[in-house]
């Protein structure tokens, strides 16, 4: 392999590879606006360039090919005062308005400035003011001031979104950015331009002034939006989700994600409509109960039943773990054969980037784990056909909201004699039940998800319940977590009384006798792995931040 | 038990008190004749020079804009974790405002540090120093309590500019 030099380190590089990139395979980190690593190169914000000996000028390190022997120095005296000179000039017409900018706290103009800026400026004219607070599109701000014309958001566009709706107008120091006539920025991907975007220039529409971004804690979890799974950070301030940024994994989906994942995968969980404690139907209306009682009512109207007039229904909302126990529990412990998970594939929604037409994040996990009938037992729509044949009476649903997927299910739910469901939040199911037990959302515990390419990955809580501590169960916390009191008012945080749907069904299997020694998501993982080959030799650490791939065709994934 | 010796024994004189006495009296009637210091609180309120830390106070511009852009960095670098605040969007040119503003006056420890990284001189250490509250409820200040107008804080916005 050909070797370069940088800073006296001898180091390995593929050929082909700039300056830039051999650097940050070897962990150095030469500062940079416009560069992106899965962007094209486009060299104009002069940030990074280096000294490499036998070379006349300064180089530009991301635009500079790496060749055998090169020796580059990227904190000599000479590199030091061109980066210095750059961050002065790129700063001439900035506003400086960090007290007011979202951006504040995680800019990188401002890290810059921290460090390769002497801090002091020459320029004593009349800074270029520019269009302030445009809407380029449905979710995304733009603050004409603040942009330092990398072009990062253009390039996004064009090259992973494939639209092209934004482009430069004006030159020199009138240059800014503004949409093409009669587009508008709105691909469905718009939002990772906030996230590129290296200044505060680009905003989200949704989080707008919401919070500070020291102030939130962040979990490293996976967006349920659909079967691609990708990778994001959950930021929580006072246990409420204030937003979803995505986060780097190669193998899923890059450093992207899309804009419903973004904005509409987490508001339900702060959501008014929460279940919150158990529910049982007296005289017709849902009363809230406590624990034992639950177990008790649930065990004595399920065993009202024939076993053969009970039906299961899984959700690929749900864990592998939850799932795992809802096959456990359907089967050996009740003895049901109907078992089986609904689907939402909506045809012609996906695309080849990320979007999934399987609108579930973990479909295939619960195939794996078994939710399917067993031999002779019934089927999804054949349990909604038994029902309104009054074969089947009795239906247990786990996290999922049938009528809503299909509201003429509706007609055929409200024929049953009993409904048990799991339910984060009231809705149309909750309508019928006759007893809700309070689900988790995703947000609120801990488990695994199997995306459509057989990929195992872990979701993590971020938002605290009544069953699952901030401290004592080791979320992540911000400061204001770790030293608010009861007597703060942001100390005193809403807190729903929910349990995850593992620990529900192993709560219910211990009323019907059967005692499962889970304590916590983990050991579940643990047994399952045991017992289902394609999880074998995994855990919870092997399987670690960015998943692991499990040893299956894919081609038993449908979409 | 073990009887401690004194360091110095009382000579005779100190013995028979009575000239001590004297001393001290002496001492006494000197000083009822000097001007006094004390203040007959709360009768005689004391008015805190400008450099005087009491409890911090927004300021609130004449033509009635608080001046505050809930940047947070008061909150962020208050070590007692005192303020708490929430920004919110305004059409004003300077586009963010707080739309909360609580500073729990049971948390501040009056260091100032929130006065010193304010980059708008909003917020401003004033001369209140009467802090009694009966319940917890009480100690947090809202907007209402804590937007001042700057003419009551002219001399600190000068000490600062002299000083800071
Ligand atoms: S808006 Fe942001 S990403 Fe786009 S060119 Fe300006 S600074 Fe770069
Ligand atoms: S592509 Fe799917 S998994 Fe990725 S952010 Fe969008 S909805 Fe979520
Ligand atoms: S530091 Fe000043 S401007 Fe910022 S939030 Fe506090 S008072 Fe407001
Ligand atoms: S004076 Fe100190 S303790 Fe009091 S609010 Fe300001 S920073 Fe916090």
């Amino acid at each position: 392999m050909p070797k370069i030099i940088i800073d006296g380190k001898e180091i390995e590089f593929q050929h082909g590879q700039t300056i830039i990139q051999a650097a940050k395979d070897n962990g150095i980190d030469i500062p940079h606006f416009c560069w992106h690593p899965s962007l094209s190169v486009s060299g104009n914000c002069r940030v990074c360039l280096v000294e490499v000996e036998k070379m006349p000028k300064l180089v530009i390190a991301c635009a500079t090919i790496a060749a055998d022997g090169m020796v580059v120095h990227t904190q000599s005296e000479k590199t030091l005062s061109a980066r210095n000179a750059v961050m002065e000039f790129i700063l001439i017409n900035h506003p400086l308005d960090c007290p007011i900018c979202d951006e504040a706290g995680e800019c990188k103009l401002q890290d810059y400035t921290y460090q390769h800026s002497v801090g002091e400026s020459r320029f004593t004219e009349t800074k270029q003011q520019k269009d302030k607070r445009v809407e380029l599109g449905p979710h995304v701000m733009f603050d004409g001031d603040r942009c330092i014309s990398c072009s990062r958001c253009i390039r996004f566009c064009d090259e992973i979104a494939g639209e092209n709706q934004l482009t430069f107008i004006k030159r020199g120091d009138r240059v800014t950015i503004v949409t093409f006539p009669g587009k508008q920025l709105d691909n469905p991907y718009s939002l990772n331009v906030t996230d590129i975007c290296p200044v505060g220039a680009l905003t989200n529409r949704d989080f707008r002034f919401k919070s500070r971004v020291w102030e939130m804690s962040s979990t490293k979890t996976i967006c349920p939006g659909c079967a691609r799974g990708c990778n994001i950070e959950m930021w929580v301030r006072s246990n409420e989700i204030l937003r979803l940024t995505p986060r780097q994994n190669d193998n899923v989906n890059s450093y992207w994600m899309c804009d419903t994942g973004r904005l509409e995968t987490f508001k339900f969980v702060n959501d008014e409509s929460r279940v919150n404690g158990s529910h049982i139907r007296r005289e017709g209306k849902l009363t809230k109960v406590g624990w034992d009682e639950v177990f008790a009512a649930s065990v004595s109207e399920l065993k009202s039943f024939n076993k053969d007039e009970v039906a299961f229904i899984g959700s690929a909302y749900s864990t592998v773990e939850d799932n795992f126990l809802l096959t456990k529990f359907a089967k050996s412990v009740f003895g049901s054969k109907h078992l089986d998970f609904p689907r939402q594939i909506i045809s012609g929604s996906g695309d080849d980037i990320l979007i999934r037409e399987d609108k579930r994040p973990n479909s295939l996990g619960s195939e794996l784990v078994g939710v399917k009938p067993s031999s002779n037992g019934l089927d999804f729509d054949q349990i909604m056909e038994a029902i309104d044949e009054g074969k089947i009476k009795a239906l247990y649903v786990v996290e999922e909201d049938l009528i809503k997927l299909n509201p003429e299910l509706e007609n055929i739910i409200a024929k049953l004699d009993l409904l048990i469901v799991h339910a984060s939040n009231f809705n149309n199911m909750t309508k019928f039940a006759n007893i809700v037990f309070p689900a988790s959302t995703y947000a609120e515990k801990n488990g695994t998800w199997v995306n459509f390419e057989g990929r195992v990955q872990r979701i993590r809580p971020a938002v605290s319940t009544f069953d699952i501590d901030r401290s004592l169960d080791g979320m992540s916390m911000s400061r204001l977590d770790k030293f608010g009191t009861e007597y703060d008012r942001w100390g005193k945080v809403k807190k729903t009384e929910a349990r995850s749907t593992w620990r529900i069904l192993s709560g219910l299997a211990n009323a019907f006798g059967t005692k499962y020694k889970y304590s916590m998501a983990e050991d579940v993982f643990t047994d399952l792995a045991k017992s289902i080959d394609s999880f074998k030799d995994l855990d919870y650490d092997v399987i670690g931040e960015l998943g692991a791939q499990l040893k299956i065709k894919t081609h038993t994934a449908k979409v | 038990m073990i009887q401690k010796k004194r360091l110095k024994d009382l000579t005779l004189l100190e013995k028979l008190y009575i000239p001590e006495i004297v001393k001290g009296m002496s001492l006494t009637f000197q000083n009822m004749f000097r001007p006094a210091f004390t203040m007959e609180y709360p009768e005689v309120k004391f008015v805190p020079p400008a450099s005087y830390r009491g409890r911090p106070v927004l300021a609130l511009e004449e033509n009635g804009e608080e001046r505050c852009v809930a940047c947070g960095l008061c909150a962020r670098i208050c070590p007692a974790l005192a303020i708490e605040v929430q920004a919110a969007e305004t059409d004003r040119e300077k586009e963010r405002y707080p739309e909360k503003f609580e500073i729990n006056m049971l948390r501040c420890i009056f260091c100032g540090f929130c006065e010193d990284v304010c980059p708008e001189e909003a917020i401003l250490m004033s001369k209140d120093y009467e802090l009694a509250f009966s319940n917890r409820e009480d100690a947090i200040f809202g907007k209402d309590k804590l937007l001042t107008p700057v003419s009551k804080l002219k001399d600190r916005i000068e000490f600062l500019r002299l000083y800071k």
